[in-house]
């Protein structure tokens, strides 16, 4: 059977993720070595500049469109996905492995009674098939995993596969107006953390932990993060200790991240912390204690005080 | 209302991972095994459903004869009765997903909790598996949850944000931290919890759709530069990110 890719392209008010450029891009690589054919499909109402998916090897998508299809509900979304899918016969099907392609894909898998590997690392091609790489116990450990239907689907994790710089093709859209969709569940309110990046997709991240001492001290890592353009984390014991919302947990009962670049304010590294952010590509950590466990992980590291070593940082970067 | 909340047996997070001579699985010896963290939240949420509408709530947990110490954990936090589907094969997600829709089908329940995300294999998809197979309506990733009559209101947790959602039951509902306090057993529930039965049920052995190859630990990093011990060494550490890392 010829092999045939399909991609699943995520948007969010009308503009597409850039995990899901990174799953066009690890998908047309994929297709273009294997010979193999290559769609994506969308979901949404309007949808800026789609044509662009070009840019990233894939010159065919699908736009299912709708006014109800402004939010994502999780039924309609769904139910549109999964038929698009299977009209599709692709063997191969990629996602972002975001809140949205969490529910997706494992609806599909039933719908297909096929294999379903996520959060992948890596994906390879062997002997004709796809391998993939998948962290397991927040990262402590790695598995390499087959799969043995006839099609197979991976959600990618955001932040690890990398896009380069686009091409100036263009994608052919279709749009296909679809009539009704399903609302049995419903988004009634969308509530955005004001200018907030998420952890899980954020190119860098500052992290504080029981260091800062009290919630009043996070103001100086926000400051911090501010100047990198990046987004705010936290470690368990912040956490715990409600100096910082949940949705900022870093680490195995949080959330696993790869970013750039990471830096751990008065976090000594926790084992679970330590799970969820040492795939990061570079790691700096400020702490005062010298032989805290973080120092094992970092790439570069300031054994002393945060109080006065983060805005000194804030004052260099400003120049 | 019949209530049902899914429950896993896992390692401890604090727990370091060996990897088992087979190479495709961890050394469970002596690893310290806890109830998965997010399944607490959803027993909670279970007992307060439960309390609020009356009804009972049946925990169900598939693993081996070990996941009887996590099921008599949850009863003593006050759950009514514990099944266990007992199997010694290591499952993948969808076979799983299978024997828990099936269970869930025999004990007729239109609601059922779980966690999020099992701290072991952190797929964070049983859930909606499990939704897909018995055409529930599913929340994934609930912070908040509040049921009248069979209207369900929720909030779900999504990338840099909110999203407040409106279905009905039948649904499964699956937790993130933040959706409640956990309580504690109380010493009364722990007493009780040993004289209850689990209920054992045979999990009958199907096909895995994904094989694990290998399984490793990831690599090791290199020692990293320690640049200096006060403020004086800001500079250095820039210039590395700019130039060295060049990531800023």
């Amino acid at each position: 059977m010829a092999n045939k890719f399909l991609i699943y392209v995520e948007q969010r008010d009308g503009n597409i993720k850039k995990s899901s450029f990174e799953a066009l891009k690890k998908g047309s690589d994929l297709a273009k070595t294997m010979n193999a054919e290559i769609e994506a499909v969308i979901i949404g109402n309007e949808v800026n500049n789609l044509e662009n998916i070009g840019g990233y090897g894939v010159n065919k998508i699908t736009h299912l469109k709708n006014a109800e299809l402004l939010n994502y509900s999780v039924s309609a979304y769904c139910e549109l996905f999964v038929k698009f899918a299977e009209e599709s016969d692709a063997n191969y099907i990629l996602l972002a492995n975001t809140s949205m392609g969490k529910d997706l894909a494992p609806a599909l898998a039933i719908k297909l009674n096929c294999a379903l590997v996520v959060d992948c690392t890596a994906i390879e091609i062997q002997n004709g098939n796809l391998i993939a790489t998948k962290p397991v116990y927040a990262g402590k450990a790695i598995t390499v995993v087959e799969t043995n239907t006839p099609k197979s689907i991976f959600t990618l994790r955001p932040n690890v596969f990398t896009i380069g710089q686009p091409s100036e093709d263009k994608a052919d859209v279709t749009v296909k107006n679809i009539d009704s969709v399903n609302l049995s569940n419903k988004v009634i309110k969308v509530t955005k953390a004001e200018g907030k990046l998420d952890v899980a997709e954020a190119n860098i991240i500052v992290s504080g932990g029981r260091g800062l001492k009290a919630a009043e001290n996070f103001k100086m890592i926000e400051e911090l993060a501010a100047q990198l353009g990046a987004a705010t984390g936290a470690s368990r014991a912040a956490v715990d200790a409600g100096w910082r919302p949940h949705s900022d947990q870093v680490g195995q009962t949080g959330k696993t991240v790869s970013p750039n670049l990471y830096i751990a304010v008065g976090i000594s590294g926790a084992i679970q912390h330590l799970a969820g952010m040492q795939s990061s590509k570079f790691i700096v950590a400020i702490n005062k204690d010298k032989d805290a466990p973080i120092f094992g992980v970092a790439d570069y590291g300031i054994a002393g005080d945060a109080f006065e070593v983060v805005p000194a940082l804030i004052e260099e970067l400003k120049k | 209302m019949k209530i049902v909340v899914c429950v896993n047996h896992v390692p401890d997070t604090a727990t370091r991972v060996n990897i088992s001579s087979n190479q495709k699985t961890i050394d469970s010896s002596g690893v310290t095994y806890v109830v998965n963290p997010y399944d607490e939240f959803a027993i909670e949420e279970a007992l307060k459903t439960k309390e609020a509408i009356g009804g009972e709530v049946f925990a169900i947990s598939l693993g081996n004869e070990a996941n009887k110490e996590t099921l008599r954990k949850v009863l003593a936090m006050g759950v009514d009765e514990a099944i266990l589907l007992k199997t010694d094969d290591n499952l993948d997600s969808l076979s799983v997903a299978k024997a828990l829709a099936e269970e869930i089908k025999n004990q007729n329940a239109e609601l059922v909790f779980m966690g999020k995300q099992s701290v072991d294999y952190d797929n964070a998809v049983m859930g909606q598996l499990v939704a897909a197979i018995l055409g529930y309506n599913i929340v994934s990733t609930a912070t908040s949850f509040n049921l009248s009559g069979n209207k369900i209101v929720a909030e779900r947790e999504i990338e840099g944000g909110k999203e407040t959602i409106e279905t009905t039951i039948p649904a499964i509902i699956t937790a993130q931290k933040g959706l409640n306090e956990p309580r504690y057993a109380s010493l009364k529930g722990i007493m009780a919890a040993k004289k209850k039965v689990i209920e054992e049920k045979i999990v009958q052995s199907s096909r895995n759709f994904v094989n694990v190859i290998e399984m490793q630990k990831p690599p090791k990093k290199a020692a990293g530069k320690i640049v200096g011990v006060d403020a004086s060494a800001v500079p250095e550490l820039v210039r590395l990110l700019k130039e060295e890392a060049k990531v800023i």
